[in-house]
């Protein structure tokens, strides 16, 4: 692999072809901040907070790191006042659907979002499609899909594949940046097959403990509006 | 007629004499148009009467029916168009037929079914009369009234495939390549492009297996000359796209489209199953060696499946969700090969290019923007239709001598182009003319060709929110700036448009506007805000008189 060299915030960083900006800064120890990017699956683009501004053969550019391959002597710049107010408006429309998740409320203290300037539609998912893909990708099962497009475009758990596949694995969960998967999940299970918790936990009572089933709560954050 | 397989450049040329023979110029030919408009006003009764006729006075002899793609004059349809002479018919009955029939036969005009110019009264008998027709340069739509798009043997007659042989049988695939590079083709498709670097790029690209797209999914709002071009002359389009896998070095083609338009799939099959009964497609072209595949596919109904990287996506047979182009799709496309996509337009340009030289190709057009450029044109309009003139016509040639104004005697207020991602421009600049970089430096760019008249009366906050109301179904829902960020603009504009607006909105909206073109993955999001700019650039006090003045006290719906 032959070595590129790039300039990342006026630092001269090594990166090898085939890598991405944001794996280059990452190596260096520069924080780019992402919100459906996630080391086993494959780049996605879809939250688009990565996004840096790009300067290549005099030309200026914004590119999301996470898919955009280091370049010789490109020069990345991680924040600047663009950057920045790209950044905040996407934490800003993502918080009118789930405005407690945790990492949402961090990114809008740093990027100075206002949680309310949008009209609430707490629909909670804020669409990252990590369960999605997980899902897909590494436990190639597809139980949680995208239905509908645009701004109607929801997950849905596929009750035929869910009833085989989540009761034991579950491992989506923990991935959720709102615990919504965990959500549409369990209205999956008490619409598609009611009573397995209940059954489960009963006939567990006496038996040797095993792993619980357990409901992840989301961690409390205070309000910042 | 023989249908064999023509194994060679001067088979093909004689069997194209003997089409000509079996034919006579001064024999009369009804044409009876079917494209979209037509149709929809019950051309096939039309069609179905002249046919009657012609049997029940057995004339079979003496008379040529034909059905035909559109012949661009959709307002006045039902479309007959009589050769020779070419004399027009508007807004045909079945109850014309017989009169039409008799008439023909004596070499007569039925003066009552002409047009008429609407002040004087003066009748306009034969096409090149017809002010709607007279200020076009019609290369490309121009033989859809010669030609059955069922039958490649009236493709043959006008010349068809003369280009393919001329390619092949002449020229390097490089040379192909050099003459579409110099005559400056740029993609129809909306950005404009060269064409020929696009091409030069896949073909350079290290992978040998290589393919080429038409993109044939109209999609934008107000077109329709891709489904008149597509469905009217099937093989043009195919012997453009044949032409440029010879010179790409493509074994593959795709067509690509709408999934919704039974006609224009029927004749796109056709044309694909009887080129490659002629062995103009398949197995050793001609006997030249090159071979080329060319398959059909369909979208799944949604806009953004018209965006080059989602539309390969689709034909790989993935939801058709647009992938970043940081790596272009002419080197990275389809299953991660190689990819040469071209709208249907861009490839109908192409056989005549070959065949008439780029020398004579950049003598049409204006400096930068080469050859004519197919408009649908809609709207507020007298004559609504599909119009082909050549690049650098003013506007206003386009809207009045063409276009016949605005309907109902109103005033125009503005002209609105590219569909939901383009812009509008005030009808005092009227006089710009039609160029790819002129119009986008004019904040309305011509995006694919449509154009739509506005008049007095029309709202354009509600245009902006009527063009993000169509955008916002079609997002794909991937990316969050073109999800989010348009369903924000859209609830701002309806704010807007019923009386809610609020302090800051117009604010927001720009906010909205910049952000969501900026970090929005495809062109759908990216552009989404355009219409929304030029509105802020040329009719901004229209956007202001919706904000309450604050000093008045604020009637409106404060936060």
């Amino acid at each position: 692999m032959s070595e590129i060299v790039l300039n990342i915030d006026g630092k001269e960083v090594a990166a090898s072809a085939g890598m991405t900006v944001l794996q280059a800064a990452q190596q260096a120890g520069i924080h780019i901040p992402t919100l459906c990017h996630h080391e086993q699956l494959e780049a996605y683009g879809g939250c688009r907070l990565c996004i840096v501004e790009v300067e290549a053969r005099g030309r200026k550019s914004y590119v999301v790191s996470c898919l955009y391959p280091v370049e010789k002597d490109i020069v990345v710049r991680t924040r600047s006042e663009k950057v920045d107010k790209i950044r905040k408006v996407i934490v800003e429309e993502l918080m009118a659907h789930a405005p407690d998740a945790p990492e949402l409320v961090k990114l809008a203290e740093e990027y100075g979002a206002d949680r309310n300037r949008f009209e609430k539609e707490t629909s909670f998912c804020v669409l990252c499609g990590l369960c999605v893909r997980y899902c897909d990708e590494v436990k190639h099962k597809n139980a949680v899909g995208f239905i509908e497009n645009g701004a109607v475009r929801e997950i849905s758990f596929i009750p035929e594949i869910a009833a085989k596949e989540c009761w034991s694995c579950q491992e989506c969960f923990t991935l959720c940046p709102t615990s919504y998967a965990q959500a549409a999940y369990l209205l999956t299970e008490a619409l598609a097959f009611p009573g397995r918790r209940h059954a489960h936990a009963h006939a567990h009572a006496h038996a040797t403990p095993e792993p619980e089933r357990r409901v992840i709560p989301i961690t409390p954050v205070a309000a910042t509006a | 007629m023989t249908m064999l397989k023509l194994n060679s450049a001067a088979e093909l040329e004689e069997l194209r004499a003997r089409i000509l023979a079996g034919r006579d110029p001064a024999k009369p030919c009804i044409a009876v148009c079917a494209g979209a408009a037509c149709d929809g006003m019950d051309s096939a009764a039309v069609a179905a009467a002249f046919l009657a006729e012609v049997g029940r006075q057995q004339l079979g002899e003496r008379l040529e029916l034909r059905t035909t793609g559109c012949h661009g004059y959709c307002e006045k349809g039902p479309n007959v168009v009589v050769t020779p002479g070419e004399i027009c018919y508007f807004e045909v009955a079945p109850a014309d037929v017989p009169e039409i029939v008799a008439a023909t036969l004596k070499g007569e005009v039925v003066e009552r079914l002409v047009y008429h110019d609407p002040a004087s009264g003066a009748p306009a008998v034969h096409m090149n009369e017809v002010p709607f027709y007279k200020h076009q340069t019609r290369l490309l739509i121009g033989d859809n009234p010669k030609i059955d798009p069922m039958k490649i043997d009236d493709y043959l007659a006008v010349g068809g495939y003369a280009a393919l042989v001329k390619a092949l049988t002449e020229m390097s695939p490089d040379q192909v390549l050099d003459e579409v590079k110099r005559a400056n083709l740029r993609g129809r498709g909306g950005g404009g492009f060269p064409a020929g670097s696009k091409w030069e790029t896949t073909k350079n690209a290290p992978e040998k297996t290589k393919y080429v797209i038409v993109n044939g999914h109209e999609g934008e709002s107000a077109a329709f000359m891709d489904r008149a071009m597509l469905t009217g002359n099937p093989h043009k389009v195919l012997e453009g796209l044949i032409i440029g896998a010879y010179a790409i070095g493509a074994q593959r083609g795709f067509m690509y489209t709408r999934h919704d338009m039974p006609l224009l799939e029927k004749h796109v099959r056709n044309a694909l199953a009887q080129a490659k009964e002629y062995g103009l497609l398949g197995e050793n072209i001609l006997g030249s060696g090159f071979s080329l595949e060319v398959e059909l596919h369909f979208d799944v109904g949604i806009f953004v499946s018209g965006e080059s990287s989602a539309l390969m996506r689709s034909i790989e047979g993935n939801a058709p969700e647009p992938r970043p182009k940081y790596v272009r799709t002419s080197v990275s496309g389809i299953w991660d090969k190689p990819s040469n996509l071209n709208n249907v337009e861009t490839w109908a340009n192409v056989p005549q290019i070959i065949s008439r030289g780029a020398e004579w190709f950049t003598s049409i057009g204006s400096e930068k923007s080469k050859g004519t450029k197919l408009i649908s044109l809609s709207g507020n309009v007298v004559n609504s239709g599909v119009v082909e003139v050549p690049m650098g016509t003013p506007l206003r040639t386009l809207v009045f001598d063409i276009g016949g104004g605005v309907r109902d005697g109103k005033t125009l207020k503005a002209i609105h182009f590219g569909g939901a991602m383009g812009g509008s421009i005030p009808a005092s600049l009227l006089d710009a003319p039609l160029d790819f970089d002129g119009m986008s430096k004019l904040g309305a760019p011509i995006g694919a060709g449509g154009l739509l008249l506005m008049d007095e009366d029309t709202d354009m906050v509600e245009v902006a929110r009527y063009l993000m109301d169509f955008l916002t179904k079609e997002s794909c829902g991937k990316c969050v700036p073109c999800r989010e960020g348009m369903q924000q603009m859209l609830q701002t504009l309806t704010r807007l448009t019923e009386g809610r607006g609020r302090q800051g909105d117009l604010e927001l909206l720009e906010d909205l506007a910049e952000v969501t073109g900026l970090g929005s993955l495809c062109a759908l999001g990216k552009t989404s805000g355009d219409p929304l700019k030029s509105m802020f650039r040329y009719f901004r006090p229209e956007y202001e008189a919706r904000i309450p003045d604050r000093a008045a006290g604020g009637s409106g719906d404060q936060k």
